[in-house]
């Protein structure tokens, strides 16, 4: 199956880049989810959580404080004015490519 | 004649000690570079998925903006100017307040009214000292900008923007700063902000190509409401970025020859305090021997 290749970016850094199998973002109207092959899109986002399922290695969780994403030809682009990451396991999933 | 040697002597010391100050400012600055240039690079992610989202909604909607049209009728235009907080930087200050003056003078031209926003003490200095109106100032750290002043500055440029003709409101905004070429060129350079124009990114799509058909949730009014203001602020974080480094790398420079000013001055003063040393030597020498000479006659 194909994957997503999402990149999370903050005003002043990249917070995460990789594969991932599904992303869920809070957008302005209610969660949604993301797989591969989804329709272009552009959405706002509010204040929420963010839900990055990788490829391999654990779930990646993170607050953001507004922003928006944009997925155009699977690939997956979060941008967010603050974003806190939780790491449920240790730092896998940072930097797979 | 033993002064004069003690005046090199003390000019010798202070040129030394102020040759010492230059050296580590031009360590400092050399240091802080590195870290500049490593925050411009961190920020371009962002910057590039705001330009590509912005030129998506560009290319695949017609819904205008009005940060996107020109206000023709409006007589006011804003001005941002971005120098430094401090002096030691060699030319910077003075080219980038030069090269403002430059655009107010073609702006006055054109029959527009300028209105003056200033980032760094160096330039609120030298328009308040002229008694010039500023609308807005910010001095916090020109060398190592972040991106809370960056939204503070957008912010207040968009509310000015923003706000109708008659009160207040400005038709455009011009903003000022230098531009980092490389470690050796710096150059000022004026960009209008608003009302944006998008150049770089994705270029339109040909006709025949199948448009891809983009979702904008909830609408692309909204999407561009969220979208446009975070393209400014993020393009005047940019310019702050880049006229840190170029800050930095002009008070490098700035400093290195400072330093070697200060030490072809010492070598200068050494030469001079020895030759004083050599002219007291001689005269003493021919005192004592016209003295014994006047003694044995």
């Amino acid at each position: 199956m194909a994957h997503l290749n999402v990149d999370v970016v903050a005003t002043d850094r990249k917070i995460w880049s990789g594969e991932a199998r599904q992303v869920s973002a809070p957008a302005a109207d209610g969660e949604i989810g993301i797989l591969a092959g989804h329709s272009p899109l552009l959405a706002v986002l509010r204040p929420g959580a963010l839900r990055i399922t990788p490829a391999d290695g654990v779930v990646v969780r993170a607050t953001v404080s507004g922003g928006f994403i944009s997925v155009d030809d699977n690939q997956v682009t979060v941008v967010a004015d603050d974003v806190e990451v939780e790491r449920d396991g240790s730092g896998a999933g940072t930097s797979q490519r | 004649m033993a002064g004069s040697q003690r005046v090199y002597k003390q000019r010798i010391k202070s040129t030394q000690s102020l040759g010492k100050m230059f050296r580590a400012q031009e360590l400092i600055a050399a240091s802080r570079i590195g870290k500049a240039r490593a925050r411009t690079s961190a920020a371009s992610p962002y910057a590039r998925a705001i330009t590509q989202a912005v030129s998506a909604v560009a290319t695949h909607s017609t819904t205008t903006h009005p940060l996107t049209n020109m206000q023709g009728d409006s007589k006011r235009a804003a001005v941002l100017v971005i120098a430094s907080d401090r002096g030691m930087a060699g030319a910077y200050s003075a080219s980038i307040i030069r090269e403002t003056e430059k655009v107010i003078a073609r702006l006055t031209a054109e029959g527009k009214e300028v209105v003056l926003y200033a980032s760094g003490r160096r330039a609120i200095g030298y328009f308040q000292f002229r008694g010039r109106e500023l609308a807005g100032h910010w001095a916090e750290g020109s060398d190592s900008p972040s991106s809370s002043t960056a939204k503070e500055i957008s912010s207040t440029l968009l509310d000015a923007f923003l706000l109708p003709d008659d009160e207040g409101g400005v038709g455009e905004l011009h903003v000022v700063y230098t531009q980092f070429v490389n470690m050796v060129t710096q150059r000022p350079r004026v960009v209008r902000m608003l009302p944006l124009e998008i150049v770089e990114g994705v270029a339109a799509p040909e006709e025949s190509d199948v448009l891809p058909l983009y979702d904008f949730e909830p609408s692309p009014e909204a999407v561009l409401d969220a979208l446009l203001p975070r393209y400014v602020r993020s393009r005047i974080f940019a310019c702050l970025l880049e006229a840190a480094a170029s800050e930095l790398a002009a008070r490098q420079r700035a400093m290195h020859t400072a330093v070697d000013n200060a030490d072809d001055l010492v070598r200068n003063y050494t030469r001079l305090a020895n030759q004083a040393r050599q002219a007291d030597i001689t005269q003493e020498i021919s005192e004592i021997v016209s003295g014994a000479d006047a003694l044995a006659s």
